[in-house]
C-alpha cells in the first residue's frame, strides 16, 4: 500500500496518524506541505527517520524545491522522486491511502 | 476632495496593524491572501507590522524555486515590501528553532524575538489579522 501525506507535521497530525498505522514494508510519500517532515534539521527528524527503517519513504522533489529546500537537506533513508516517480509509486502499489 | 490615491489622508487616522502569518506557503492560499492585505494596508499608509510564527516562518525561507510546481514564488513580493515602507518584520525564535532554521535562512531582514516578546508585541496592536 502507498500512503500519502500532504500536510505540515507542525500544523496537523496527519503525519503521525500515518506513521503509527502504516504497516511494515509500506511505502509513504510526503508531498506538498508534508515535505517539511523530510528535512534533516526539523524537530520531526527522529520520528521520520525511525519510520524510514520500517517503511520505504519518498518525498516529492518539486514541492521540496518550491519551499526552499535542497535534495541535500533531505533525511537519509528518504528517496526524492519527481512527478513521474509519484505515478510509478501509485501504479506499483495499487491501493493509495491519502492521509488528509 | 480626496483622490483615489489618498483614501485615508483626509482623516489622518493611522492604526497599528499586525498581520500574523502562521501558514506555510503554497499548500494553502493563506500566505498569498495576507500579502494582499499587507499591500493594501501599506497603500492606506497604515503602520504595518508582520509577524511570522509557527509554519509562517517557512514563507520567507530562502531559495524557493517554484518553477516545477508552476506557482508564483512569494519571495520577490517579500523583497519588495521595503519599497512600500513595510519594514517591521518579526519572527518568533521558537518557531525557527523547531524547524531547524535561523535568521540566515530568511530572505528579508527581520527581528527575531522570543514567544513572550511576540505575545506582548501582538497585544500592543490596534488591529490584528491572522492567516
Amino acid at each position: 500500500m502507498l500512503h500519502t501525506v500532504n500536510k505540515s507535521p507542525f500544523e496537523r497530525n496527519a503525519l503521525d496518524a500515518c506513521l503509527t498505522r502504516a504497516v511494515k514494508g509500506s511505502a509513504i510519500l510526503l508531498f506538498e506541505d508534508a515535505v517539511y517532515a523530510a528535512t534533516k534539521d526539523a524537530s520531526t527528524a527522529q520520528r521520520v527517520s525511525n519510520a524510514a527503517k520500517d517503511c520505504k519513504m519518498y518525498v516529492l522533489g518539486p514541492d521540496l524545491l518550491a519551499r526552499g529546500f535542497t535534495v541535500g537537506q533531505v533525511l537519509d533513508g528518504i528517496t526524492v522522486v519527481g512527478y513521474d516517480g509519484f505515478v510509478d509509486l501509485v501504479a506499483e502499489h495499487g491501493t493509495v491511502n491519502a492521509w488528509l | 476632495m480626496p483622490g483615489i490615491d489618498e483614501p485615508d489622508s483626509e482623516s489622518g487616522v493611522i492604526k497599528k496593524f499586525m498581520f500574523v502569518n502562521r501558514k506555510a506557503p503554497y499548500g494553502t492560499i493563506y500566505a498569498l491572501e495576507v500579502l494582499e492585505m499587507v499591500l493594501i494596508s501599506a497603500a492606506f499608509e497604515q503602520d504595518v507590522h508582520l509577524a511570522f510564527v509557527d509554519d509562517g516562518v517557512y514563507q520567507i525561507k530562502k531559495g524557493q524555486d517554484t518553477k516545477s510546481i508552476e506557482m508564483k514564488s512569494f519571495l520577490p513580493t517579500y523583497r519588495a515590501l521595503e519599497g512600500y515602507d513595510v519594514e517591521k518584520l518579526y519572527v518568533e525564535k521558537e518557531s525557527l528553532d523547531e524547524r531547524g532554521l535561523t535568521a540566515d535562512d530568511l530572505v528579508v531582514p527581520v527581528e527575531v524575538i522570543d514567544r513572550s516578546a511576540m505575545a506582548e508585541l501582538i497585544n500592543s496592536m490596534d488591529v490584528v489579522l491572522s492567516g
